[in-house]
């Protein structure tokens, strides 16, 4: 785009500048060149303009936890695909778990990334990098050359680390790179053949459980060794009420903890499994309702500070399967705001808390070392999401972007729905009943 | 509907005195014979068909039922399963003279049910049918031995037989059902 | 062509609609007695009834399913109930095909929906089949258009065990469901026989309690959300078996005690064992039930097992009978 753009008569909410007001803003040379309010007139220029009327313009989405698959699974989902399918659910900068074959553990890989990325990806692409060898738990990766060639943060997710000395030695190698641990918090020798969360349900599916005590094991655990080292800990997709408890006890404390949650877990309780859909099954499970109702309330505190996908694409055939063998994961980019919206339409939390959660919040965690993200500060690179909240619409997975259609919520009706992802000033995902006209 | 009634409770009482009375006259020896009724109004008729052969004879007729569920023609093209009721035959068939008792008589096809149920229940001696009512309309090649009635009716006719047993009232009444109902 | 039904259509105003010749029976498939009515428990002992009459005729076979092919599909090896099965399907004239699948093709290499797709390309029209992966009959029938019975999945559910000992309960030794005191003693946890009973016994009434060790006793039981049947849990043996009408014993997997699950066979034996002291706790007319295959001395002591309350054996005759009724009420044309 030579031209300048202008995005006109939008509602902007910007949780970073603490801003929601209806106005326009203008796009020039990548950046966001102008920001005012209804009554103000933008700089005269030779625009292209896009009428957001009824659409709400913020920051683009950042998500802290997908799975891309590349290298080594290609056929779930390549880089290309997965910032493709984020473009889509409005985001503009993804963070990709490093459980690839081979595993993300070195400075090649994380170039490797890096360049398929700028070479191939829709949007911005970040890689996060292994905790241990090869994700086994056993040696520590290189952290230090994985921060210096672009991690934004250390994980073994799919796994925890179980040995407590190897976490703690780790936390404690990770505080001069100023990075976060991020830990997928499970207790394997609990949940062990496992399928869904252990209760009722399970009770009456005849499906070995798992306990909501994996998870906050391992929680409890993680929160004192970070005391312990004072590094920063993230706990991966928490998914309990007791989790919830724990975080805002270390908070209370003064430990350096945040946590996210999925849209998944945030808005689906374990009955979905019934009926054995596979595609209601995710580690961690789908919980009850109380456990729901929790994170809810602990989004809405700030105990849980940001919402991450964990988009975990799989094959159909490898979900056609009975439930004991069906791999865990949800395809979550092109849903997570739709399904997040019925939060705020069912007042649970407000859209400018919601949207702080996917902007403002997980750019304050990632850190500027690569621009300031999630803003719509003037002179920042123009990462904007335009979304229409009240749009309904129904979800068709064989619609999906993502080569990974497992989503439990086919044929389901949402209320909100992404219709422009705007990267580095550019049009990564346009819907197209909006038009964008010349002047 | 107009019913057209054309057997009232003497009537059928009338006849089934005479169906009786056939019976006993046609098998010589009453020992030997067993009075079947197919479900669901064959059995209280057989019943008061036994009850009218002790009256005349002084001799008690054993009396059976039997269903024909799972012996139908028509069973793959039917949209639900006919409920399976009892068959309850006192002591084997071998031997046995057995006459079927049954309503109304039309194609056919109960009693070709009927009896390849008896055959696969032993040897019976021999095989009679005692009918209420024979409407016609054959589609095998079957014949009932005793008949109460002959009643020629169309396809777009039905006949209702109703006892006091199973529904408050003895009456055979024919009603002409709407076209487009076969 | 009239069809019989039309040729005996003589309805009075008065005739309900189980005095017609057709009822209302709306399942395709049984996979589990989660949803039914006691009406429709009701039917299938009833034409169970019918059913028994046939298995004690010099000729046990009737043409009601002449023409059909049915398909035994066991993934997991099972003597009574798949000769059960057979057994059921030949006496009503069907054809039938045996498929032994061993629990090692039960890998991604061997789709179970190719194997289903293929039978019924060959022309099946009913599957019965046992799987050890719990729900995967219903991830089954959203493939395949013919009709299914599970004959046990997982931990999940075995509809025609159940529905057997149902009729083994009502016929001859008790006279009504409602109040009637069940004690299931066992590992509740790991059994679809468990399952399966629990709804079966709470939907006609009877009240049930559940009997083991914490460790074999399912989690989340009686949570208010109504997901389950509301069951009593005792995990005293004798207190459990006071004043029961039935006590049905679950055979016990030896594995269970190298799982942790048991400190030893030795241990569960002395606490659960159903032995005639234990047995006498019972009512006076209580039977013993028990699925089988009976671990003589383990879950039931072999005086017990062999002893004059038990109705074993009346279960296994009753199997066939109870599985005829179900593929002849499944097998009602085009539905």
């Amino acid at each position: 785009m030579k031209k300048a753009m202008l995005i006109k008569n939008g509602r902007i909410i910007d949780p970073s500048q603490n801003m929601d007001v209806s106005g326009s803003l203008s796009i020039k040379d990548g950046r966001i060149s102008w920001l005012g309010g209804k009554d103000e007139t933008p700089p005269s220029s030779n625009y292209e303009t896009l009428d957001a009327k009824g659409l709400v313009v913020c920051p683009g989405f950042i998500d802290m936890h997908c799975h891309l698959r590349q290298p080594g699974y290609e056929e779930k989902e390549t880089i290309a695909s997965g910032s493709r399918a984020a473009a889509k659910g409005g985001f503009t900068t993804i963070c990709c778990m490093p459980n690839t074959n081979p595993a993300i553990d070195s400075k090649a890989m994380i170039d490797y990334v890096k360049s398929t990325a700028s070479a191939e990806a829709a949007i911005r692409v970040l890689p996060i990098g292994c905790i241990t060898k090869k994700s086994a738990g056993i040696e520590l990766a290189e952290m230090g050359e994985m921060a210096e060639a672009g991690a934004i943060a250390f994980s073994d997710d799919g796994m925890p680390v179980l040995n407590s000395r190897i976490m703690s030695q780790a936390m404690e190698y990770s505080l001069a790179f100023g990075l976060s641990v991020i830990d997928h918090c499970e207790d394997t020798s609990l949940s062990e053949g496992g399928f869904m969360n252990e209760g009722i349900v399970a009770t009456r599916l005849g499906l070995c459980g798992i306990p909501a005590a994996t998870e906050e094991n391992i929680v409890s655990r993680d929160i004192a060794l970070a005391e312990f080292t004072g590094a920063r800990l993230h706990i991966a997709h928490a998914s309990t009420a007791g989790t919830l408890e724990l975080i805002r006890q270390a908070k209370n404390n003064g430990v350096n903890i945040t946590a996210e949650a999925t849209p998944h877990h945030l808005t689906l309780t374990e009955d979905r499994v019934i009926g054995y859909d596979t595609n209601a099954k995710v580690n961690p499970p789908l919980r009850a309702k109380k456990d729901v109702e929790a994170l809810v309330q602990g989004l809405k505190e700030g105990v849980i500070d940001i919402i991450a996908t964990d988009h975990a694409p799989h094959t159909a055939s490898e979900k056609l399967c009975e439930f004991s063998l069906a791999p865990f994961g949800i395809s979550g980019f092109e849903t997570a705001l739709g399904s997040l919206m019925s939060l705020v339409h069912n007042k649970r939390i407000g859209l400018n808390a919601l949207i702080a959660c996917l902007t403002s919040k997980p750019a304050k965690i990632i850190g500027e070392r690569f621009g300031k993200l999630g803003t719509l500060a003037v002179g920042v690179n123009a990462d904007i999401t335009i979304f229409d909240p009240n749009l309904e619409w129904t979800v068709d997975t064989s619609e999906f972007v993502s080569r990974g259609k497992n989503s439990p919520l086919n044929g389901e009706k949402l209320k909100g729905k992404v219709m422009v992802t705007i990267y580095n000033g550019k049009f990564a995902y346009k819907d197209e009943s909006l038009a964008v006209v010349s002047k | 509907m107009t019913k057209n009634i054309i057997m009232n409770e003497a009537d059928i009482r009338r006849t089934l005195a005479r169906i009786a009375h056939e019976i006993i006259e046609r098998n010589k020896s009453t020992s030997d014979l067993i009075l079947v009724g197919m479900h669901t109004r064959g059995v209280p008729l057989a019943n008061r068909l036994a009850a009218n052969i002790e009256d005349f004879d002084g001799v008690k007729i054993a009396v059976g039922s039997l269903d024909i569920s799972l012996y139908r023609d028509d069973l793959p093209s039917l949209n639900r399963q006919p409920v399976v009721k009892s068959t309850n035959i006192p002591g084997s068939v071998d031997g046995k003279i057995i006459v079927l008792v049954d309503d109304v008589l039309y194609t056919g096809r109960s009693i070709r049910a009927a009896m390849d149920a008896l055959i696969d229940l032993g040897r019976p001696l021999s095989i009679q049918l005692a009918v209420l009512i024979d409407r016609g309309h054959r589609e095998l090649p079957i014949r009932a031995d005793y008949v109460g009635k002959n009643m020629p009716s169309s396809r777009h006719e039905e006949i209702r037989v109703h006892l006091k047993e199973s529904d408050g009232i003895d009456e055979v009444a024919i009603i002409p059902m709407p076209t487009g109902e076969e | 062509m009239k069809t019989l039904q039309q040729e005996r259509k003589i309805i009075s105003p008065n005739e309900t609609v189980s005095q017609t010749a057709e009822i209302s029976w709306r399942h395709r498939h049984i996979l589990d007695l989660d949803d039914f009515t006691p009406a429709e428990i009701e039917h299938v002992l009833k034409t169970t009834d019918a059913m028994h009459e046939i298995l004690s005729r010099p000729i046990k076979k009737v043409p009601a399913l002449r023409g059909k092919t049915i398909v035994t599909l066991f993934y997991e090896p099972s003597t009574r109930t798949r000769s059960s099965f057979d057994l059921a399907a030949k006496n009503l004239s069907a054809d039938v095909i045996n498929l032994a699948a061993s629990a090692s093709s039960v890998k991604k290499g061997e789709c179970l929906i190719d194997t289903l797709e293929t039978l019924e390309a060959l022309g099946t029209d009913i599957v019965i089949m046992r799987h050890p992966s719990s729900g995967a009959p219903y991830t089954a029938v959203r493939h395949i258009k013919a009709h299914m019975i599970n004959a046990g999945d997982g931990w999940h559910a075995h509809p025609s065990q159940a529905l057997l000992d149902l009729y083994t309960i009502i016929r001859g030794c008790k006279k009504d469901f409602k109040g009637l005191k069940v004690t299931i003693i066992g590992d509740i946890k790991h059994s679809r026989v468990a399952r399966s009973n629990i709804w079966g016994l709470t939907t006609m009434g009877a009240e049930v309690t559940l009997c083991g060790p914490y460790t074999l006793i399912p989690r989340g039981l009686n949570d208010p959300q109504g997901y389950f049947p509301k069951v009593n849990i005792e995990t005293n043996a004798d207190k459990a078996i006071a004043g029961a009408d039935v006590v049905m014993a679950l055979r016990l997997q030896l594995e269970r005690q190298q799982s942790g699950l048991l400190p030893s066979i030795r241990e569960y034996v002395s606490l659960y064992q159903v032995t005639k002291e234990r047995l006498a706790k019972a009512k006076p007319d209580a039977i013993l039930m028990h699925p089988g295959p009976v671990n003589e001395d383990i879950e039931l002591s072999s005086a017990v097992a062999h002893g004059a309350k038990s109705v074993i054996n009346q279960q296994v005759t009753n199997g066939v009978a109870v599985r005829m009724a179900l593929l002849y009420l499944l097998a009602g044309g085009n539905q």
